[in-house]
């Protein structure tokens, strides 16, 4: 479609009136500087008030915590830059988890092939939400609440028939553990501390992701759709297939972080994950991406679910009410949203001269 | 400022050649009918402009030949074989770029960016393949100059731009990625006297480079002074269709004015004197 350029047109000689724009200008017109500051403040904070905080494997842990959130809320990053919410990943994550562990226990199956069927599961599940927020026009909003109900009392509803209780059978003992615990869930040793995979994983994504974002040309459509889709799709960007790709990649991200619960903690709880979905969504938002769409990056959001981990146990380490936290969280939120506004308003706003 | 459109247009474009025809085309949106019967020739070398009032059908005729918006009567034809665009993405696949008139730009994004989108330079077919960032912004930013465009910085969101520039941008990425059919929606309307005139002599040179280029607008004397061919559109149908030797600027302003209903008007209102 676009044609070649065949040679370099000779630069015109006009006059420039081109100006150096001073790196604390670039600095502060990043979505993540917030997050970033933020982050910073907080961890000299709990340095501070907070002396268990002070050893690297309590940094390691609260980088494994981080992790916990911090991969699906890649995805959800991506997808609400993209212009989406998906309100249903924090149950998707149980699902996952819950189809893999009790159909190779029921059926006997080797738990490899529980794994893909899960992945086929969520993959098709976040097919449905795009697919259907983009044929019916219906906010996802609502699309991704209605399946988030359908999913959570799903999770309820198979397990209880299955198992007769509301958690999934131990697999600990079947074929494939050993390997599948290997890749979701294994915890190296590096002399006191202890690095989960997860955050491995977790950095992985995240890089990928601010790859895709900035450097390819689905990370331009995935701008543009979320910042003005009928611009977009008037300039030959495909919309649809943009959108139930971020679905898509959130619901792939909802598997992985479910295949870690289970292989972890080898049995699950079929009522857990409700209210995660928020968690993501704060990263990101925290992190600097706009909740309509067309803002924001990867790093932000790495910084939002770091922000998470460190608050919600660094309130433990120094010793209060872990009751406190989600308090603590609402005012990030707050804050983080009226910094986005005012960041979109100054980068909306024409610049004098 | 002509060496883009020299560079880019396709080398097989013959004047006078039909690129783009419309065949008794009509479009109904619902129970509202936008356009009934309408036949326009889009020859290569010529800029056929198409006139007329706010509701007129201007933009839906555009929006067919675009792929927004599907036609549901008649045909269109491209290089002579019947077409039927679901998508923009088809349209601008055989080389026709459009510059709307009301979805020009992504606010947030920056310049380049928005200069590119939609046909982003890569450097693989993989769909995770880096982008030529580097060359983008210098292609970018040198097309703005050669419109007389100097934007502070090429990253900044082009929603800091003003509207004039803006459209200009559009203007500049339909002329560097079109590279057969330029159709150009209202290009002057949002714009000053010094940049309309940077727009004219854009479609001459469109015109000039062996393009077929479709120019709505209200504007009769910019009409006049780059067309070849004449239609004006008054509620979903042609009024007018002519060819420059048999139309002259007089006769089409009193068409846009309201021409026969122009002079009923005029002698209703003597009577009332």
């Amino acid at each position: 479609m676009s044609t070649p350029v065949k040679t370099a047109p000779p630069t015109p000689a006009e006059a420039s009136n081109r100006v150096q724009v001073t790196w604390t200008t670039r600095l502060l017109g990043r979505p993540e500087i917030g997050a970033l500051v933020a982050a910073i403040v907080i961890f000299i904070f709990f340095l501070i008030v907070a002396p268990a905080f002070r050893t690297p494997a309590a940094f390691f842990t609260v980088l494994y915590q981080s992790s916990t959130i911090g991969i699906v809320a890649v995805g959800v990053g991506m997808l609400m830059i993209g212009g989406e919410f998906d309100l249903s990943a924090g149950v998707l994550v149980t699902s996952a988890g819950l189809l893999n562990g009790m159909l190779c226990y029921e059926l006997g199956l080797n738990l490899w092939v529980g794994v893909i069927i899960s992945l086929l599961f969520c993959l098709a599940v976040g097919f449905t939400n795009g697919y259907l927020v983009m044929r019916t026009g219906i906010p996802s909003f609502l699309i991704t609440l209605g399946m988030f109900f359908v999913l959570q009392g799903a999770n309820l509803g198979i397990t209880k028939l299955v198992t007769g209780s509301v958690s999934s059978p131990n697999i600990n003992q079947m074929d494939g553990f050993q390997s599948l615990n290997f890749i979701f869930a294994h915890e190296f040793k590096i002399g006191s501390v202890t690095l989960s995979i997860t955050v491995i994983w977790w950095l992985l994504f995240v890089v990928l992701s601010a790859w895709i974002l900035q450097r390819t040309k689905i990370g331009n459509w995935i701008f543009a759709v979320g910042g003005n889709a009928a611009s977009a799709r008037a300039v030959g960007v495909p919309v649809t297939r943009v959108k139930i790709g971020l679905f898509m990649t959130v619901s792939f991200l909802c598997w992985f972080t479910g295949m870690h619960y289970l292989y972890r903690f080898v049995t699950l709880q079929a009522g857990n994950g409700v209210g995660n979905e928020f968690l993501y969504i704060i990263a990101a938002v925290v992190g600097g991406t706009l909740l309509t769409g067309g803002y924001g990056n990867a790093w932000g959001v790495a910084i939002g679910a770091f922000i998470f981990g460190m608050t919600s146990l660094c309130i433990v380490y120094a010793g209060w009410d872990p009751n406190w936290f989600k308090a603590f969280l609402g005012i990030m939120l707050l804050l983080a949203v009226m910094v986005n506004l005012y960041v979109k308003r100054l980068s909306t706003m024409r610049k004098v001269g | 400022m002509t060496d883009t459109l020299q560079e880019h247009a396709d080398p097989t474009l013959h004047r006078g050649e039909p690129l783009v025809e419309m065949v008794d085309v009509g479009k109904t949106y619902g129970a509202i009918r936008a356009l009934t019967g309408i036949n326009m020739v889009v020859n290569a070398g010529e800029v056929t402009c198409v006139l007329g009032d706010n509701g007129a059908g201007k933009s839906t005729l555009i929006k067919i030949i675009s792929g927004l918006h599907p036609h549901n009567e008649g045909a269109v034809k491209v290089d002579g074989e019947e077409v039927h665009f679901g998508s923009p993405r088809e349209s601008l696949a055989h080389g026709i770029a459009t510059v709307y008139q009301d979805l020009a730009v992504v606010s947030l994004m920056e310049v380049w960016r928005n200069f590119f989108l939609g046909s982003e330079m890569t450097g693989s077919k993989l769909p995770l393949s880096g982008m030529k960032i580097k060359d983008m912004r210098r292609i970018a930013d040198e097309e703005l100059r050669k419109m007389g465009i100097v934007v502070k910085d090429i990253d900044q969101p082009i929603g800091t731009l003003s509207g004039g520039q803006r459209q200009c941008v559009a203007i500049a990425r339909a002329v560097y990625f079109g590279a057969r059919v330029l159709i150009l929606d209202e290009p002057t309307a949002a714009l000053g006297v010094k940049q309309s005139g940077v727009v004219l002599k854009y479609t001459a040179a469109a015109r000039d480079a062996g393009l077929g280029v479709v120019f709505i607008t209200h504007n009769p004397h910019h009409a006049y002074l780059v067309g070849n061919h004449f239609i004006i559109l008054k509620l979903g149908q042609a009024v007018l269709d002519k060819k420059r030797s048999e139309v002259n600027l007089d006769e089409l302003t009193r068409q846009m004015a309201g021409g026969d209903e122009l002079t009923e008007l005029a002698h209703e209102l003597e009577g009332t004197r």
